[in-house]
């Protein structure tokens, strides 16, 4: 990883506009910028190139915090302003990072925080469940809220309307045809091609933010599982190490190896599904058998190894909550030596399909300047030269002991999402060995330490759609008082609606599957 | 083609040898799957003339519920061949299999979506959040329970519940029924 000389350079170069203060007792590294200067912020960390990661705001006595996150070469930075809650605006950054522009939205519905000069402000998260001047995550809001008997449905949303001769409608959604989340989508087509697509999400919105108030770190870990359940991994771990974090505990190597075999079997699972769903789009159903069998086999080994099918609950603050034995091990070791087989002929089959050549190239494209604008993630970013792993440019346990290779296309169609998602698959069942024989005897879970009231912590990890950024901050007496989980799907969902852009209707759901957003991931 | 054709006869039909490898109890016995699916295949045929319809509805689920009601179609379990199918519509079923606390912002869909399915039609409630708000409960953003906004059938605990508890879950659905 290339020094972090950058936050110098970048500090003396922002002296000349905005005055930075560093907190330094925190063990994230904060800015403290004058709210006035949000955007000015912005325009200089674009032009050097720092990627947005994500935001959110919380209430702190009569102030609001506002924190935006930004990455460059590994290394990341946490830029905060604090803003009267009498008046509470800022300039928007989202006019200089179109990535921030959902993160701004919802900030805005949760916390009634106007961000000015927002290119597009219309509400994001809130549908009809709560009123237009009241914001759940503000203190006075009570978690119970105030319900009416039924809540009505969204209808008057004003979604993007386009005119002329030929141009239709399709609204799809939210109880779609298949076993899938709910969500809206909007499209305007003329003949079959695409000529717009609006997604309307926040159907799944369960106010986790809100209910993670005053949980107590096992607690919170639960509840992060379940921010999406096919990542219920991917976010467990980025929780509990924000978690870890803020207290000061470290976990046991051991128990930050299992952490590794865990986020790996999930990452594998997905997307052994995943690719068996895409070809299922496409009509080849031979590969969504072998595939649907392979992830089941997997599925049936996680239950055997680590007692459930999904791994859900076994990551804990501190640790892991189940060991390995050296049977598990060598059971886990024999089926990838299987699964390795049984890939090899099945990839083989697939690339020769010419079916599946036929769809999947070039359709679905997103451009490499496209994704970098969006600050698209994981192997979506990946397969539109995105060369971004959390895993190799930050690394943490296990994954600083281990040469992380990152899979990389630049074609940006299906088939480039597609053949990521399978160099994924290979890298990290190579990983699985590695840890497996890095495995060292010791404890699985540290004691846990009570954090000094407002401590805070920021987990980041690479789960299987990407990176993940999870905030936490403890009040006193080992309470959470602020959780934010930003999920990859928060930043791919926009990707969505360009790559979908002048292919045709049909062809919706395979793009749609190359991308496999989270809606509860994304609408918490 | 070739290759293809070899990949499918060489991996046979696992949807019967079910014990080729040995998994922990409860999650791939290849005698209870069958036995299961025999006692749902007779209450169908005698029920339901033969098939059994199911929409599922993802209600506010993590989506945890919806990899496993997914897995019910693989070629382990393959439930289609007890006369058990899923459908595109709520216009076309008998059962509603509803998943997550009902949000608040599904509510509405919910309901719609119950009033759309002809009667008679009976709703399960699948995995915990479904059957009594799991970790979400109840809160200004979720009804909790699929109980509290439509009438439910059946209850399938488990977070998320396997594909054999969603199995003996209809199973137990359909006993009950007259
Ligand atoms: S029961 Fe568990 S898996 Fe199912 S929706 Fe609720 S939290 Fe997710």
């Amino acid at each position: 990883m290339s020094s972090s000389n950058w936050t110098t350079d970048f500090l003396s170069l922002l002296s000349r506009d905005i005055t930075v203060t560093r907190i330094d007792t925190s063990p994230v590294i904060v800015w403290q910028i004058e709210s006035h200067a949000w955007q000015r912020f912005a325009e200089l960390a674009m032009l050097q190139n720092l990627r947005w990661a994500a935001g959110w705001a919380e209430q702190a006595q009569n102030r609001f915090l506002i924190n935006s996150c930004f990455e460059k070469q590994g290394e990341y930075v946490l830029l905060r302003a604090s803003i009267d809650d009498a008046n509470p605006e800022l300039p928007s950054q989202a006019t200089v990072y179109p990535a921030a522009n959902r993160s701004e939205r919802h900030t805005q519905d949760m916390f009634g925080i106007r961000f000015i000069g927002h290119p597009d402000n219309r509400r994001w998260t809130r549908h009809q469940a709560w009123t237009e001047n009241s914001y759940p995550l503000r203190k006075d809001f009570p978690v119970q809220g105030t319900p009416v008997g039924i809540t009505a449905p969204d209808m008057h949303y004003p979604f993007i309307k386009s005119h002329g001769a030929g141009v239709y409608e399709i609204p799809v959604g939210p109880v779609h045809a298949g076993i899938i989340e709910p969500g809206h989508f909007r499209f305007q087509a003329v003949g079959e091609l695409i000529l717009n697509l609006e997604e309307r999400l926040g159907y799944v919105h369960k106010g986790m933010e809100k209910i993670a108030e005053g949980r107590t770190p096992e607690s919170l870990a639960r509840l992060a599982g379940r921010v999406s359940g096919d990542t219920t991994v991917g976010h467990c771990w980025a929780a509990c190490m924000a978690m870890e974090q803020a207290s000061g505990v470290v976990i046991p190597p051991r128990a930050a190896l299992i952490r590794g075999i865990l986020a790996e079997r999930e990452r594998i699972a997905n997307h052994m599904g995943d690719i068996g769903a895409i070809c299922n789009d496409v009509a080849f159903v031979f590969a969504q058998m072998q595939f649907t069998r392979l992830r089941e086999l997997w599925l049936r080994t996680n239950a055997t190894v680590f007692g459930h099918r999904l791994l859900m609950d076994r990551i804990v603050p501190g640790g892991v909550a189940c060991d390995l034995s050296e049977a598990s091990c060598s059971l886990i070791k024999k089926d990838i030596v299987e699964l390795r087989k049984e890939l090899a002929e099945v990839i083989l089959a697939l690339d020769l399909n010419s079916s599946l050549e036929d769809r999947l190239y070039t359709a679905g494209f997103l451009s490499e300047d496209t994704a970098a604008a969006y600050g698209t993630l994981g192997y979506v970013g990946r397969a539109s030269g995105q060369d971004k792993d959390v895993r190799r440019d930050t690394p943490y346990p296990p994954y600083d002991q281990i040469k992380v290779k990152v899979a990389l296309e630049t074609q940006g169609d299906i088939a480039s999402r597609f053949w990521v998602r399978y160099k994924e698959i290979m890298a990290a069942l190579h990983m699985i060995e590695d840890f497996i024989d890095q495995l060292v005897a010791g404890d699985i879970r540290s004691e846990w330490q009570m954090p000094a009231s407002g401590s805070e912590g920021l987990g980041i990890v690479e789960g299987w759609r990407g990176e993940i950024v999870c905030y936490v901050r403890f009040d006193a007496d080992d309470k959470i008082a602020r959780f934010y989980p930003r999920d990859p799907s928060q930043l791919n969902w926009p990707a969505l609606e360009k790559l979908v852009l002048n292919n045709i209707v049909p062809d919706f759901p395979v793009c749609n599957k190359s991308l496999n957003g989270s809606y509860s991931g994304n609408d918490l | 083609m070739l290759r293809i054709l070899k990949k499918i006869l060489t991996t046979g039909v696992v949807t019967e040898r079910f014990s080729l490898r040995s998994h922990a109890a409860g999650h791939g016995n290849v005698d209870e799957l069958e036995q299961l699916g025999i006692q749902v295949k007779r209450h169908i045929d005698k029920k339901f003339s033969g098939s059994i319809a199911i929409r599922q509805v993802d209600a506010g689920s993590c989506n945890g519920c919806e990899l496993e009601i997914h897995a019910l179609n693989n070629p382990f379990y393959d439930i289609e061949r007890f006369g058990v199918h899923f459908v595109a519509s709520p216009r076309h079923a008998d059962v509603l299999l509803v998943t997550g606390p009902v949000s608040r912002h599904m509510q509405t869909a919910l309901l719609r979506t119950y009033e759309a399915t002809p009667n008679p039609k009976w709703v399960v409630a699948a995995g915990d959040c479904a059957a009594c708000g799991g970790e979400f409960g109840v809160s200004y953003a979720s009804c909790g329970a699929v109980s509290n906004v439509i009438p439910v059938d059946a209850v399938i605990p488990g977070c998320p519940p396997t594909p054999l508890a969603l199995m003996k879950g209809l199973l137990e659905l359909m006993s009950a029924k007259k």
